[in-house]
């Protein structure tokens, strides 16, 4: 599948937004972090401008992106719709939290519900985003059980990677915020090992002779394409550019998302809070870095049934 | 609405593909997108049309494909595909507009083009890779059944099929309606064993495709071709002799 930027940029900012809100929510209401008005700022507005973010350049691969609030209609049938009408649902709960954290410093009571309201409500979105991906049945590195906890997974760790630095910054860094996030990361390696697995070793659900029904009379093998230059179908289903590099990319992906920013808040866990600002920032790049690769290979790792018509497996 | 339809009507429409007569000569592509580039989705646009990297719209495409290895048995199948107005389509309910939509009444899989994003997420669904995304416009498009000449009253009745059947000279598509047991398709489908492609991804394709017939496996022909005479060097006379000894 062509890995479009814009689209890269929506799931792995929206994924880390969400994550920080729903963590930011859930520490806030539970009075481990103070109702203290930067740091609310700082944090809240950090997560709510990557969701946005995510959001914007989602609707930038749309042909008629002036038509988008129709997006929002077919809920019962559609996951894209369900994610849009999350998201849009999730800033109620957001912005009520926000306004008692940074302008009123309270986070209990009635916020704390709104905060409990967030979390859950973060939650719901990415599910929503994942789930874009893991219903379609043509793609069969998408149409598996890994793929929703991946995205929940990567979402809650980019997202508390933020946390360990943006707490650091403010000087309200615990050590469990580290602890979490380095729990967090190795859960996120264990599920990319199994799902890279899991797709290595996956028998293609179809071929030319299924999709052709012609496996009847022997092998089948394409002799002439309909047309000499790319289609559409092709250059949207058939990118394999990366794929060529998929082995290298994964271990930078797995290096850059997972070991070294696990290593690095390891290594935070280990000298106390002194280090915790500088580890949590070179932790956020290395993350920011990891979770685009990883999100550009789980795009251009995914084959499309359509493409085996045009001899390509699937 | 996107959902799929709760009742359906009286009516199936879809086609049947002969695999067995299509010769693989494109004239259901090429008439498709004369038709249909003035019709309900018009236009079918065309990028770099007399350049290089020319890209377009076309809702049906006619692959070539080797059945059956080397020897007698192997076979040359044309196969022309285009959208197959499944019973489960799951590019009508991933559309977040509401512009994919599936008819009751004759199971047609239409796009409002109004209504249309251009998010192409339809065409992922699609495991047929039966819709396009029309670039220019920004909308995707899609085989529509020729709906707007099936119905068209204005139209003598015989014309009301659509274009690629219309033009097929080898009479290898055949449109009507499987709703009817008795309607030339569903005979068709009964005697000649019509399929499903993929089935196994359980999308329920309303169009089926009818399987070559057995070969002959070659039977009758030479079983060694003998070589031609060497007749390099040979002038014109020593040609005619060779001609008249060899009768």
């Amino acid at each position: 599948m062509h890995p479009a930027y814009s689209v890269i940029l929506f799931t792995t900012a929206s994924g880390a937004g969400y994550g920080l809100l729903a963590l930011l929510a859930v520490f806030g209401a539970a009075g481990v972090l103070p109702a203290n008005t930067w740091l609310g700022f700082v944090g809240i507005g950090l997560g709510v401008a990557l969701v946005v973010a995510g959001l914007l350049s989602s609707t930038f691969h749309l042909g008629r992106p002036e038509r988008a609030v129709r997006a929002f209609t077919q809920w019962r049938s559609s996951w894209l719709a369900r994610e849009g009408v999350a998201a849009v649902v999730a800033f109620a709960p957001i912005a009520i939290f926000g306004i008692g954290w940074v302008f009123l410093n309270d986070t209990s009571g009635p916020f704390a519900w709104a905060g409990a309201a967030t979390a859950v409500m973060a939650f719901v979105t990415v599910c929503c985003t994942a789930m874009i991906y893991a219903s379609l049945k043509t793609i069969r590195q998408w149409n598996n059980a890994l793929t929703l906890p991946a995205y929940l997974v990567l979402g809650l760790a980019t997202g508390a990677i933020l946390l360990v630095t943006i707490s650091a910054l403010f000087g309200v860094y615990r050590p469990a915020f580290a602890t979490l996030a380095v729990v967090l990361l190795a859960l996120g390696l264990a599920i990319k090992l199994a799902y890279w697995r899991q797709i290595d070793t996956e028998r293609p659900r179809s071929t030319l002779g299924t999709a052709t029904g012609l496996d009847r009379f022997g092998e089948v093998r394409l002799l002439e394409m309909p047309h000499t230059e790319e289609n559409f179908i092709m250059r949207e289903m058939g990118y394999s550019v990366a794929r060529k590099h998929a082995r290298r990319l994964r271990i930078v992906a797995a290096l850059t998302l997972f070991v070294v920013p696990l290593a690095l808040l390891a290594l935070a866990l280990w000298s106390g809070p002194s280090l915790a600002i500088a580890m949590g920032i070179l932790a956020t790049l290395s993350a920011g870095v990891g979770v685009a690769v990883e999100r550009w290979l789980f795009f251009a790792e995914a084959t499309h049934a359509s493409m085996i018509y045009y001899g390509r497996a699937a | 609405m996107t959902s799929l339809p709760t009742v359906t009507g009286d009516k199936r429409l879809g086609l049947v593909i002969d695999l067995d007569t299509c010769v693989g000569c494109h004239a259901c592509a090429t008439n498709c997108k004369e038709w249909n580039t003035s019709g309900h989705s018009a236009p079918l646009t065309d990028v770099n049309a007399y350049q290089a990297e020319q890209r377009g719209v076309w809702f049906n495409r006619v692959f070539t494909y080797e059945v059956g290895g080397q020897g007698p048995s192997a076979r040359t199948v044309h196969f022309p595909k285009n959208c197959l107005h499944c019973e489960k389509p799951d590019c009508v309910t991933v559309c977040p507009t509401g512009a994919s939509y599936k008819r009751a009444e004759d199971g047609i899989v239409l796009i409002d083009h109004d209504k249309c994003i251009g998010c192409k997420l339809c065409s992922w669904a699609c495991p047929y890779g039966a819709r396009e995304y029309d670039e220019d416009v920004g909308v995707m498009k899609k085989c529509t059944l020729c709906i707007d000449k099936i119905y068209n009253k204005n139209l003598p009745e015989g014309d009301r099929v659509p274009a690629c059947v219309a033009t097929c000279p080898s009479k290898a598509r055949h449109f009507g309606d499987f709703a009817d047991p008795d309607s030339k398709v569903s005979q068709l489908v009964r005697e000649r064993g019509g399929f499903d492609l993929m089935p196994e991804t359980g999308y329920r394709p309303t169009s089926k495709y009818l399987p070559p017939r057995p070969g002959n496996g070659a039977n009758g022909a030479p079983k060694k071709l003998e070589p031609a005479p060497d007749l390099a060097g040979a002038g014109k006379f020593l040609r005619w002799v060779d001609r008249v000894l060899s009768r």
